[in-house]
């Protein structure tokens, strides 16, 4: 569904993606893992063209997309992102947060969206939330509503940017249930993670990257149990995963 | 010095005259106000497009208008466009005014909206929001929360602003109290009077804009 060749991304003087060749497929869930600075965030970002690439190809549903001429935006209603930070509007509810994009976007009836949302939130568990504003919310439920904001807008694909990484442990949980009933009901899904149990649980593949490149990818059997690449070994050595 | 009671009876006395220039002085002050709020808009929105021409547009505008004092500019509009066409004093001294908070409210607007959290913004375009719907239903509400202390205060200079267009021989509080005080040799109390009824709207105004602020701050706090 997303084939990228070759794909080149600097920040100024820093390389940050370099010749990056990867393929999602339908219902695929890749896990994007590395350390920071491996450009797995700006990888993912690339794939919205929340961040522009250098060079190198990006096709969607077999389309090269050209991002000086086509319609972004377009494409972004279909690529539905769930970012470290939340990034919910805090001066709308949580029922105005889901129903924004598909009202405001694609034109959708207010109150069909309406029903559908409550439906999002009644999926994520939150139905009685609502009316909630969300500095009401904690971590996980705000990442929760993120998570049926995105989905609203009924995305082919959803990237996740570190979704867990700035919960506290105990909220961790309830998100991961979420993405991996998600995962469960064949969405395709991108998600750049340190959450090694989910990634083992519930990829179909795992990416891991470093310095900018793919340094290996495979079955979380392959990549956990059988890596191929010193790198890979080093990498789980220093997390302890081997 | 004028004693209390002497004070007070004027005071009373005056009270029709000056309650219609206070009127003058708060139209020139809202129009100003609402006028700049939106010329501070275009202007902010022009030196966050990231478009060279567009932000020099801008910083000339800025530069041009904090650089000269605000009597200056009343002057060159009322007695430079009265050359080429006839612009009512009370419009040429609100344009004046008008152009004047804009240069400062369009630096509040832009500060407020920088101040948005960039995740906001790409919250919106992931969802497949265009750069314009995203600023009009994502950043400007939260920033216009933000700027509200800032705008509240340039609402009060602008009211004090108001008293220079007395030197268009408008009927606004400081020309009432000066003329006065002038026709009956007592320019000390008229002008203590006048200090009140400033300090009356300024009370009105702070008051009006906590309210605003409180109203608003529902969905953050």
């Amino acid at each position: 569904m997303i084939k990228i060749s070759q794909l080149n991304k600097s920040f100024g003087d820093l390389h940050v993606l370099k010749n990056i060749d990867m393929t999602v497929y339908e219902s695929d869930v890749v896990c994007l893992i590395g350390s920071s600075g491996s450009g797995k965030s700006t990888l993912l970002r690339c794939l919205n063209f929340l961040e522009r690439k250098d060079n190198g190809n990006i096709i969607i549903e077999g389309n090269e997309v050209n991002p000086r001429t086509d319609d972004l935006n377009k494409i972004r209603e279909k690529v539905g992102m769930v970012f470290q930070n939340f990034n919910l509007f805090p001066h709308k509810t949580v029922l105005e947060n889901i129903i924004e994009a598909p009202v405001m976007v694609k034109g959708v009836d207010k109150e069909k969206a309406i029903i559908k949302a409550k439906q999002l939130l009644k999926k994520v568990g939150l139905e009685d939330k609502s009316d909630v504003y969300p500095s009401k919310l904690s971590g996980g439920q705000k990442q929760r509503v993120a998570i049926a904001r995105a989905l609203a807008m009924e995305p082919d694909i959803m990237l996740f940017d570190e979704p867990t990484s700035a919960l506290d442990p105990e909220l961790v949980g309830e998100v991961l249930t979420t993405m991996k009933d998600l995962a469960e009901e064949g969405m395709t899904m991108v998600v750049v993670t340190h959450e090694m149990g989910f990634a083992k649980e519930v990829a179909d593949w795992i990416v891991y990257m470093h310095d900018g490149r793919i340094i290996e990818r495979g079955t979380p059997e392959q990549f956990f149990n059988h890596p191929k690449e010193e790198r890979t070994r080093e990498f789980l050595t220093a997390t302890m995963l081997k | 010095m004028p004693s209390f009671s002497h004070f007070f009876q004027i005071l009373m006395e005056t009270k029709g005259v000056f309650f219609k220039a206070m009127l003058l002085t708060l139209e020139l002050t809202v129009v100003s106000i609402l006028l700049g709020i939106i010329i501070g808009l275009v202007f902010a929105l022009l030196k966050i497009s990231n478009i060279k021409i567009l932000e020099l547009i801008s910083d000339i505008y800025v530069y041009l208008v904090r650089g000269t004092p605000l009597i200056v500019q009343i002057f060159i509009l009322y007695f430079g466009i009265s050359g080429i066409f006839l612009l009512p004093d009370f419009w040429a001294a609100s344009l004046a005014l008008a152009l004047h908070n804009g240069a400062y409210i369009s630096e509040i607007l832009r500060g407020a909206i920088q101040s948005v959290d960039n995740g906001q913004f790409e919250a919106g375009r992931s969802l497949g929001m265009t750069k314009t719907l995203t600023l009009r239903r994502i950043i400007l509400p939260q920033a216009f929360r933000r700027a509200l202390p800032p705008l509240g205060n340039q609402f009060i200079i602008s009211l004090k602003d108001s008293s220079l267009a007395a030197f268009i021989s408008m009927n606004e509080l400081f020309n009432v109290a000066t003329t006065l005080g002038s026709n009956n040799f007592d320019e000390m109390t008229y002008l203590l009077i006048v200090a009140v009824y400033y300090l009356l709207l300024v009370a009105l105004m702070t008051f009006v804009v906590n309210r605003t602020e409180l109203k608003l701050a529902v969905s953050d706090r």
